[in-house]
C-alpha cells in the first residue's frame, strides 16, 4: 500500500499498463509533449515515446474514431478527452460505433478501447465545460461505464477497463484528482468493472452515490454519526453495468435510502436506483427514497452561485435525516 | 366521456358473481387500475379493477347482489361531467344490458380545501408536502414495509398512530405498538398475533353434536363439477410406476445451485414433463367441443390442483412446454400462494388444457383422480419412494413413483392413453430430456 492521490493512483494504473503491455497506447489532446492537462501523463512522452503517446488536433471526433480504428485492428487505445463535455462533439463515434460494433458485427470484432474524460464542476469553468452528463452515457447498452471515487478504485479500475475487450468510458471527476488514500502497489491489482461497493458500514440509512458523492457521503455519513444515525455508503463505481445487489441488501437492512448524484436529477442515475430499489425492494420501502442531486439549471459562473447549485455534503445529510425522520 | 363497469367474466364457466364490496364510493377519484369493487365467484374472491380513469360516478348495483356477467355495475365518468339518468340509460342499453332504477347520486362531496403553493421549486422533482392532503384508499397512510408487517404479525392499521410525514405509519411505530401491547399486560395477545391456536381436542366423554355447514361457493362449485364429470365422463385409468432415481439425483444437483426462494419441486419437474409429453399426444391436451367434434388445443396449459380452505382450486401454467422448470416453479408458487390467501388473479386459473394432482407429499401410494372438466385427461401423481425393486435379477433399492392417468372414453382410448404414459417414462426416468 502506498498513499497517493487519484491523479498518481491514474496515473500509475496507465504506466503500469503500458509496460505490461506493447499494445497500449495513449492519444488526446495535449497528453503527450505537455504531460496532460491534469498532469496525469507527465513523463509519459519521454519514456514511451511519441508512437504510443499521440498528441492529436483539437478534434474529438477524430480522437475516438481514430481509437475506434485503433482498437479493431487489435490494439489497446486509451483516448483521452480533456472533458466529458467534449464527448457530446464524438456522440456518433461514442454510441453508434463503439457501443455497437462488436453486437452489429456478430462479434468478429472485439473492442478493447478506453475513453478517459472528466465530468463534474464547481471550478468555474462556466456552464458548456462544467456538466456531469455521465447518465446519458450509461443510457446505452454496449457501453461500460466506470466512475470511481476512490484512489484505489480509480487504479483498479482503470486498470481492468484496459484489460477489457469491450469499450469503457472511464469517467474521472476533476475535483478528486487531490483526493488522497491508500493504493495497493500490486502490479496486478485489479477491481472489477460492474461491482458496487459498501465504502462503509452502517444499519440506518443507506447512501448510494459514485464517483465525487462517494466523497461527500463520507463526510455526510461522520455528521450522521454524531447524531447517533449509522449510514451504509454503497458505491456504486459502475453505472453500467450497474451492479444493484449491495445496494437492495443494503437496504432491505436500512428500509431507507438517498441516492446522491452530481448530475441533474431529472432522468439521472438516482432516478434509475431508486426506480430499481422500488421494483426489487417494495415491500421493505419505510420511508420514500430521496434524490440528492445538481439544482435543475446550467451551473452558473458566480461562484457563490455554483456551490448552491451543486449538491453538497449537507445535502446528503439533510436529506439521510429527512428519511429516518430524524 | 362516462364509461359503463360491467361483472367480469372471470373464467370459461362463469355465469355470474355476487358484489361484495364497493371499494370505491360514488363520488371517489377513481385510477386506471384501481381497485373498485370485490367480486366472489364460485371459485375466489377477485378484485375488479377499473379501466379508466375519472371519478365513481354512480353504482348500478348493490353489495350482495348476485348478477350475471356483463352486467353493468356503475359508471365512471370524467372529472365535473355529469351524465344524465337518460345517458346513463342510454350507455347501457347499448352495452346490451339492462339496470334496476338506479338510485340518485349522491351530492358531490365538498372539495377538501387544498392549500396552493405560491412557490413553485425550479427543479422538477415534487416536494411531498405539495400533494393535496388526501388519505389513500383505505385510509391509513402507511409505509410498503409497515403493511407487510402488519400483515404478517396480524394487526389492524387503524389501530396503530404513525409517527411519520402526515401520520404515515413506518415501521417503528408497529414495532412500538406491538410493545404496548406486551408492556399493557397483553402478552398473550402479543404473542399470539399471526398465528391462531386450534385449542387441542381430547375426549371428555362428551359427544359432540351433528353440525350442519353451509358449502360454500367454492364447495359448490367442486360439487357440482365433480359429479358432472364423474356422471357424464367415461372415465378409464392407466396407473404406471416410474423409476425416478435420476430425477431426484437432478433435482438435487438443481437445488443446490439455486438460492431457497427458487428450490424447484418433483411436482415442477412432472409439469414439465407432462407438457412435453402432451405435445406428442395432441388428443389427451383437449375437450368435447360437441357431439361430433374434438378440440385439441394449440397451448398446453397445465392446471395444478392446489388445497385451499374448504375446497381446492387450479391454477394454471400456461404454454408450460415451453417454459424453464425454475420458471414453471416460480409461477405455481406464486400462484397456489395466492390461492390459498383467497386472492387468486384472474388468470391464475383461466385456460388449463389438462391437470394433474398431487399428493405424493401426503405419502400417497396411489390413487386415481376425477377429470376437470371439460379436459380430456387428468394425471394422479402419488408418492416418491424408496423400495425394494428387482433389476437385472438383482433384488436392490430403487426410487419409483406412481402416477394414474384418468382419461375420457369419449375423447381417447387405452392404447393411446397407455402410449402416452410410456412417453412420459422417457422424460421423467431421463429427465435430461427435459433440457433438450
Amino acid at each position: 500500500m502506498a498513499r497517493m492521490t487519484m491523479r498518481e493512483a491514474i496515473s500509475r494504473a496507465l504506466w503500469e499498463e503500458m509496460e505490461r503491455d506493447e499494445s497500449v497506447f495513449i492519444m488526446g489532446e495535449e497528453v503527450g509533449v505537455w504531460g496532460g492537462t491534469y498532469a496525469v501523463t507527465k513523463g509519459f512522452y519521454d519514456h514511451f515515446g511519441p508512437d504510443r503517446v499521440k498528441d492529436t488536433p483539437i478534434a474529438e471526433t477524430a480522437i475516438v474514431g481514430g481509437a475506434i480504428g485503433a482498437a479493431l485492428t487489435g490494439l489497446r487505445p486509451v483516448a483521452e478527452l480533456m472533458t466529458i463535455n467534449f464527448a457530446f462533439v464524438a456522440m456518433d463515434h461514442i454510441v453508434n460505433e463503439a457501443a455497437k460494433l462488436h453486437y452489429m458485427f456478430a462479434g468478429q470484432f472485439k473492442l478493447p478501447l478506453v475513453i478517459r474524460a472528466t465530468s463534474g464542476g464547481g471550478r468555474q469553468l462556466g456552464a458548456t465545460h462544467s456538466q456531469t452528463p455521465d447518465a446519458i452515457f450509461a443510457h446505452f447498452p454496449g457501453l461500460k461505464v466506470v466512475s470511481p471515487g476512490t484512489p484505489a478504485d480509480a487504479k483498479g479500475l482503470l486498470k481492468s477497463a484496459i484489460r477489457s475487450d469491450d469499450p469503457v468510458l472511464f469517467i474521472e471527476n476533476a475535483t478528486l484528482y487531490q483526493v488522497k488514500g491508500e493504493v495497493p502497489e500490486d502490479k496486478d491489482y485489479l477491481e472489477p468493472l460492474g461491482k458496487s461497493k459498501v465504502q462503509r458500514e452502517g444499519d440506518d440509512v443507506t447512501i448510494v452515490a459514485y464517483s465525487k458523492m462517494v466523497q461527500a457521503a463520507l463526510q455526510a455519513a461522520d455528521m450522521l454519526a454524531e447524531d447517533g444515525i449509522e449510514a451504509e455508503v454503497v458505491d456504486l463505481r459502475s453505472l453500467r453495468p450497474l451492479d444493484m445487489d449491495p445496494v437492495i441488501a443494503s437496504f432491505k437492512r436500512t428500509n431507507r435510502a438517498v441516492v446522491a448524484e452530481e448530475g441533474w436529477r431529472s432522468f439521472g442515475v438516482g432516478s434509475e436506483v431508486s426506480a430499481r430499489i422500488y421494483e426489487l425492494a417494495f415491500d421493505y420501502v419505510d420511508a420514500p427514497v430521496k434524490r440528492v442531486a445538481q439544482a435543475e439549471v446550467p451551473l452558473p459562473y458566480n461562484a457563490d452561485l455554483e456551490q448552491l447549485a451543486l449538491p453538497q455534503v449537507e445535502d446528503i445529510y439533510l436529506a439521510a435525516k429527512e428519511v429516518v425522520y430524524g | 366521456m362516462a364509461e359503463l363497469v360491467t361483472m367480469p367474466k372471470l373464467g370459461f364457466d362463469m355465469a355470474e358473481g355476487t358484489l361484495v364490496r364497493w371499494v370505491k364510493a360514488e363520488g371517489d377519484t377513481v385510477e386506471k387500475g384501481d381497485v373498485i369493487a370485490e367480486i366472489e365467484t364460485d371459485k375466489a374472491t377477485v378484485e375488479v379493477e377499473s379501466s379508466f380513469a375519472g371519478v365513481m360516478f354512480k353504482h348500478l348495483a348493490e353489495e350482495g347482489e348476485d348478477l350475471p356477467v356483463n352486467t353493468p355495475i356503475a359508471v365512471v365518468a370524467d372529472e365535473g361531467e355529469k351524465p344524465s339518468e337518460d345517458e346513463i340509460e342510454s350507455l347501457v342499453s347499448a352495452a346490451g344490458g339492462k339496470t334496476k332504477k338506479a338510485k340518485a347520486p349522491k351530492a358531490e362531496k365538498e372539495p377538501e380545501s387544498e392549500e396552493k403553493k405560491s412557490e413553485v421549486e425550479a427543479d422538477a422533482a415534487p416536494a411531498e408536502k405539495d400533494e393535496p392532503d388526501v388519505a389513500p384508499a383505505g385510509g391509513v397512510r402507511s409505509s410498503p414495509l409497515a403493511r407487510r408487517i402488519a400483515s404478517d404479525k396480524d394487526v389492524d392499521l387503524s389501530d396503530v398512530q404513525g409517527s411519520g410525514p402526515r401520520g404515515r405509519i413506518v415501521k417503528k411505530d408497529i414495532e412500538a405498538y406491538l410493545d404496548s401491547m406486551r408492556s399493557e399486560g397483553r402478552e398473550e395477545e402479543a404473542e399470539a398475533v399471526g398465528r391462531a391456536l386450534q385449542p387441542i381436542a381430547f375426549s371428555t366423554g362428551e359427544i359432540p353434536e351433528d353440525q350442519v355447514v353451509a358449502m360454500s361457493r367454492l364447495r359448490q362449485a367442486i360439487s357440482r363439477r365433480m359429479q358432472d364429470s364423474n356422471q357424464n365422463f367415461p372415465h378409464f385409468y392407466l396407473t404406471r410406476e416410474y423409476k425416478t432415481g435420476a430425477l431426484m439425483q437432478m433435482r438435487k444437483d438443481i437445488n443446490a445451485l439455486l438460492p431457497e426462494a427458487d428450490k424447484v419441486s418433483v411436482n415442477d419437474f412432472i409439469i414439465k414433463a407432462v407438457a412435453l409429453a402432451l405435445r406428442q399426444y395432441p388428443n389427451l391436451n383437449a375437450r368435447i367441443e360437441d357431439d361430433s367434434h374434438i378440440r385439441r388445443f394449440g397451448q398446453v396449459n397445465i392446471g395444478v390442483a392446489v388445497a385451499v380452505e374448504g375446497g381446492l382450486m387450479t391454477v394454471v401454467v400456461e404454454n408450460a412446454d415451453q417454459k424453464p422448470i425454475r420458471l414453471i416453479g416460480r409461477e405455481v408458487r406464486e400462484m397456489a400462494e395466492r390461492a390459498r390467501e383467497g386472492k387468486v388473479r384472474n388468470e391464475d386459473i383461466m385456460g388449463s388444457t389438462f391437470s394433474i394432482s398431487n399428493l405424493g407429499m401426503f405419502g400417497i401410494d396411489e390413487f386415481a383422480a376425477i377429470i376437470n372438466p371439460p379436459e380430456a385427461a387428468i394425471l394422479a401423481v402419488s408418492a416418491v419412494q424408496d423400495k425394494p425393486v428387482v433389476e437385472d435379477g438383482e433384488l436392490k433399492v430403487g426410487s419409483r413413483m406412481k402416477a394414474t392417468l384418468s382419461a375420457d372414453h369419449r375423447v381417447t382410448d387405452g392404447a393411446e392413453a397407455a402410449e402416452f404414459m410410456q412417453v412420459l417414462a422417457n422424460y421423467l426416468e431421463e429427465p435430461m430430456r427435459l433440457f433438450l
